[in-house]
């Protein structure tokens, strides 16, 4: 009785779940009328603006992701090892990109460091860029933050670091040699949300002006019928990718077991 | 000079002092053991020695050099922890070859020193299993061995054996001194474990509330504790009070019955003590006092037998050997001890 409950619960979540996509899906496979085809897919593929945007937001996410572990890592780290009083606080301070709302943020950011300003970042199109990865790096924070601290509890992390230390090695040594290898799983699933979250920003990269795949998307979504739907999928085929790579990363580090006992 | 001095240091934590003008000499290739209680300050020493804790005051010098301010990276110091710390991303072979590594060795040179340690510590073959794929005893050694390979000067342990079960804790203790011997390697070892200390040590620093109370080999210690604390600590000793009668010629009573030690005694009362091994049950030949008593207590451990009397109100342990043919006195049995008065150790107060 508790089992068939359980499972048509699961039923449920299933057909809420499913039943969009399918329809997404489906949609954008009907751009041809009366027959399947994957002519929105073509359309979409053709256009140089997909392809120019989609580029640069790649490009965009895997730089914030890059400078989101050089930031994250070592401040979690060090954290963790010389101020353990102090996470709540970090972790407060990680969380508040959640409550400030991305257009306040990019609002302070444009009238700080505006052209007639000290420092006239938006002024250039590196500036800019610049502003839109800082943006970018902070909306990624919480997520980024929360994966690593995780990973590093995982790990005896003050004893491997005087067991390093001990044995000749220096922060930079310790920090990529050991902390970074035992928590990249978790630095892994932070950079998978963070890709997530760059690919389809719209806010900051909109009012900063850069050529972004979320305002394309926008862009498509409000002009044409079938093509939003095609990128849709596209961005969900993505998303998904990278939770697969995410599930094979963790089946081949052949150390987690031991990074949890 | 010495190769490692340990002149008045002194830690404190906040108002807390855990460390108390601590001193101590060590030859090159002595195997030294920091013993005593849980919080004694055993930790705090070795880790200020390795440098992971700043000295409030006091000096500590490795061959001739002074290296309190030192960063532990900078001062050719072996650790080995209780949680063995492993490295988990890293094989046994690379976790060996971590300190070469970073220290710029070539590689041919580092693989093997690798293999060398490794069959130094008796696990030639396991150089590509990951730490979880080992035993306790065998991550412990692999830490030993990783802890050796860039040859530092001095080795630390820090109660390396706590965590492992009774039997391999004595063939790994065994193990550790035997390379240790092999090496040469100056070494200081902390345990609260008083016979793994007196085991393996070649001189042995009981330590109580931050202070040395006695430093020696593990015969002095046992035989000639210098405190009250060291004899209470090490071993099983069982204190007397003794009236004294004679204080110039050391001649007192306990229990009722006399004793004559022949040393100068303090006047009225003096606490003596004798291990359990120095009493026999009965009138044993070679021994020159014997006390009356009743059995209260039989323990039976095996080879030896573990008896408590009553002696005039005073509870005395001591041993006897089980023999098959001769049953151990009962509870309640009047019985005699005998023990040697120069056996006796005058415990200052
Ligand atoms: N970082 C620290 N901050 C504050 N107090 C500390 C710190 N480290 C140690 N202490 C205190 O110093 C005292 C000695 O600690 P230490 O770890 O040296 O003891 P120990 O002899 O190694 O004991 P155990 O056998 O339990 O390991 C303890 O009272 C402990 O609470
Ligand atoms: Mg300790």
């Amino acid at each position: 009785m508790k089992r068939a409950a359980a499972w048509s619960i699961l039923l449920l979540g299933g057909i809420y779940f499913i039943l969009p996509l399918a329809g997404m899906v489906e949609f954008s496979l009907s751009m041809k009328r009366g027959v399947y085809s994957l002519e929105a897919y073509r359309v979409v593929l053709a256009d140089p603006q997909f392809r120019q945007t989609f580029t640069y937001s790649v490009v965009m996410s895997l730089l914030t992701i890059l400078f989101g572990v050089l930031l994250v890592v070592p401040t979690a780290f060090w954290v963790r090892l010389k101020m353990p009083w102090a996470r709540p606080y970090v972790e407060f301070l990680t969380l508040m990109p959640l409550v400030i709302p991305a257009i306040v943020t990019v609002f302070g950011y444009i009238r700080l460091y505006n052209t007639s300003s000290w420092l006239p970042l938006t002024g250039t199109l590196m500036g800019s860029n610049f502003l839109l990865l800082m943006g970018y790096a902070m909306l990624s924070l919480p997520y980024m933050y929360r994966a690593v601290d995780t990973g590093l509890r995982t790990i005896d992390v003050a004893t491997l670091t005087e067991a390093a230390q001990s044995l000749g090695a220096g922060w930079t040594t310790i920090l990529a040699r050991i902390i970074l290898p035992n928590v990249l799983v978790a630095v892994l699933s932070g950079a998978f949300v963070t890709f997530a979250i760059v690919m389809g920003e719209f806010t900051m990269a909109a009012l900063l002006n850069r050529p972004a795949f979320g305002p394309y998307l926008q862009l498509m979504g409000a002009n044409k019928a079938y093509e939003p739907f095609a990128l849709s999928t596209i961005a969900f085929a993505i998303t998904w990718a990278c939770m697969g790579l995410i599930q094979l990363v963790t089946r081949f580090s052949k150390h987690t077991k031991a990074a949890q006992g | 000079m010495s190769f490692l001095t340990i002149e008045h240091l002194e830690k404190s934590f906040g108002p807390n002092r855990v460390v108390k003008d601590f001193n101590l000499t060590i030859e090159k290739g002595e195997f030294i053991s920091l013993l005593g209680p849980s919080g004694c300050g055993k930790t705090t020493v070795l880790r200020m020695v390795a440098g992971f804790e700043t000295p409030t005051s006091g000096a500590i010098h490795i061959d001739g050099k002074d290296v309190v301010r030192l960063r532990p990276n900078q001062r050719s110091i072996g650790m080995v922890f209780q949680a063995y710390a492993l490295f988990p991303n890293l094989t046994v072979a690379q976790n060996v070859g971590f300190g070469l590594k970073v220290n710029g060795t070539a590689r041919q040179e580092i693989q093997s020193r690798v293999e060398e340690m490794l069959s130094l510590i008796g696990l030639p073959d396991l150089g590509a299993r990951y730490p979880f794929q080992l035993s306790g005893g065998q991550q412990q050694r692999v830490a030993l061995a990783r802890a050796l390979a860039p040859r530092p000067q001095v080795l630390l342990l820090d109660e390396p054996l706590s965590a492992l079960d009774a039997k391999i804790r004595v063939s790994l203790r065994e193990e550790i001194r035997a390379i240790q011997q092999k090496l040469g390697i100056t070494t200081i070892f902390v345990t609260h474990d008083q016979e793994e200390a007196l085991s393996i040590s070649d001189r042995i620093v009981v330590m109580h509330q931050g202070i040395a109370d006695q430093v020696g080999t593990p015969f002095e210690i046992y035989n000639n504790p210098a405190t009250r604390f060291v004899a209470g600590f090490v071993g099983t000793l069982n204190l007397m009070e003794a009236k004294v009668i004679d204080a110039e010629k050391g001649v007192t009573t306990i229990g009722g019955a006399p004793v004559i030690l022949g040393r100068p005694l303090p006047k009225g009362k003096a606490t003596l003590a004798a291990r359990p091994e120095t009493i026999r049950l009965g009138r044993a030949p070679g021994k020159d006092t014997v006390l009356a008593g009743k059995i209260t207590g039989v323990n039976f451990l095996g080879s030896v037998i573990r008896l408590r009397a009553d002696v005039g109100g005073q509870v005395i342990d001591f041993d006897t050997f089980n023999a098959p043919g001769v049953p151990p006195p009962t509870p309640g049995t009047e019985v005699e001890l005998s023990l040697s008065a120069r056996d006796l150790l005058v415990i200052p107060e």
